[in-house]
Parts: C-alpha cells; structure tokens; sequence
C-alpha cells in the first residue's frame, strides 16, 4: 500500500481476464516495479480470474475485427463464423500461446511470479469473489481482499491510475 | 570491461527490463552491469529506466543487430 513518504506509485484496476488483456496490467506492474515505484493492482469482475492458482487464459477473435495474426508473411484474421466454431478458442488459445513464446515474450504466469517477487500488492475485489462465487483458496498466496475505499485510498496517493 | 554481463537476447519487453533490475540488486554500488539485448524497443526503456532509478548509463552501442548497454549501478 503507498504511503505519504513514498516518493513515486502507481495503482491500476485490472478488469479483464482474457489472454490478450493479461498482458498489459502485469507488463506495467512489473516494469513500474523495477522502476522503483510502489504498485497496487486491484482486481475486478474478469480481472478476477488473473489470480487463481490454476490459470488457463484463453483468446478467441469473435467479434474483435483487429485482430490478425501474422501468416505466411502477411496478416490472417478469422471471420467470426469460424471464430463461434467449437474449438476455435482453443485453437486460437494454443497458437497466440506459442506465438508469444517464439518471440520471446514472458507468459502470464511468469509475469505474475516476478510481479509477487517484486513485492507489487494485489487486491482482490470482495464483490467479485461473492458474486462469482470463488474461494479463497481458488486464488494464489500473498494477496488480500478489499473493495472500492480500498483501492480509492491507495489511488489518492498514486501518481499513475490506470483502468485496464 | 564491465564487473557484470546479462544476456537479454531474445527477450522481449518487459523482460530485459526485469532482468537488469533484479542483476542489479546482486551488484555492489559503483559496479557495472552489460546489458545485452536485441529488443530494439529497449535503448529508450534502458535511457527511461535510467533516468526513473538513478543509475548512470556508461555507454551504449549497437554492433550487428545486438544492442550493448552499460549501467553503473548508483541508484
């Protein structure tokens, strides 16, 4: 949690689950970390699913006409009728996967260890848990429960806010 | 020559990022850790990282699609 003699910090509020949108809060978090900030990252509604022990992030490309994947040189998107096919999630899940490995690209899991070794705090939304219905013990160690006033609080004291 | 070399080849953002820091942790004050890296996006995040941290960027060069960065670790 920042304090008043901190020098610098930064808060973001993760609110998506999805392979794709994982990235941006641990890249920032982590990155912000080594940078010497103090962060918070509070948790909510499918940002939720980010801390459970047992992390399968998936992707599929319904609806979300940006997303091609390079191909043969060029650019390949999905129409959406193959994209609501059985299957094409996790199809589209194992080739982003092994793409972002290829490049060398640090996976979620990773991201979250090195954000938790960099002491980065994690709060998990109290709403979320009871409305979703998941356990404490669903999620990793070493993060806490809170709600609005919780991140607020921290937020007032943050030079960056950021909403992912 | 500097007292330390990490291997970021490869690695994309913001991994090298993470690794100097943590390489960092391990090196005494006023010692000098090289980078390696072929992220071209990481000259300018090893300048900002400089500049947020306080560490002195030595030097840094290019040579053959390898970028070489040496950071004395004052921050």
């Amino acid at each position: 949690m920042p304090d008043e003699t901190n020098a610098k910090a930064m808060s973001i509020i993760v609110t998506k689950g999805t392979l794709d949108w994982a990235y941006p809060p641990f890249i920032l978090a982590t990155t912000a970390a080594a940078m010497g900030l103090e962060v918070t990252m509070f948790f909510t509604f499918y940002g939720l699913t980010l801390l459970k022990k047992d992390l399968n992030l998936k992707i599929n490309p319904l609806g979300n006409a940006a997303m091609e994947m390079p191909m043969g040189g060029g650019h390949m998107s999905m129409p959406n009728i193959l994209a609501a096919m059985p299957g094409a999630t996790a199809l589209t899940s194992a080739m982003m996967k092994n793409m972002l490995h290829k490049k060398g690209v640090a996976s979620i899991p990773e991201l979250r260890e090195m954000a938790q070794e960099a002491d980065v705090n994690m709060i998990a939304c109290q709403m979320t848990m009871d409305l979703f219905e998941y356990k404490r013990e669903d999620m990793i160690d070493g993060i806490s429960l809170g709600g609005a006033a919780t991140w607020v609080d921290a937020a007032t004291r943050c030079q960056i806010n950021l909403y992912i | 020559m500097a007292d330390m070399v990490l291997d970021a080849k490869g690695l994309s953002c913001p991994l090298p990022i993470l690794r100097a820091k943590k390489a960092l942790k391990d090196l005494p004050t006023g010692k000098t850790l090289e980078i390696q890296a072929t992220d071209p996006g990481s000259v300018k995040d090893f300048e900002a990282f400089c500049r947020a941290t306080g560490n002195e960027m030595v030097e840094h060069h290019i040579d053959g699609g390898t970028y070489y960065f040496t950071i004395r670790h004052s921050g």
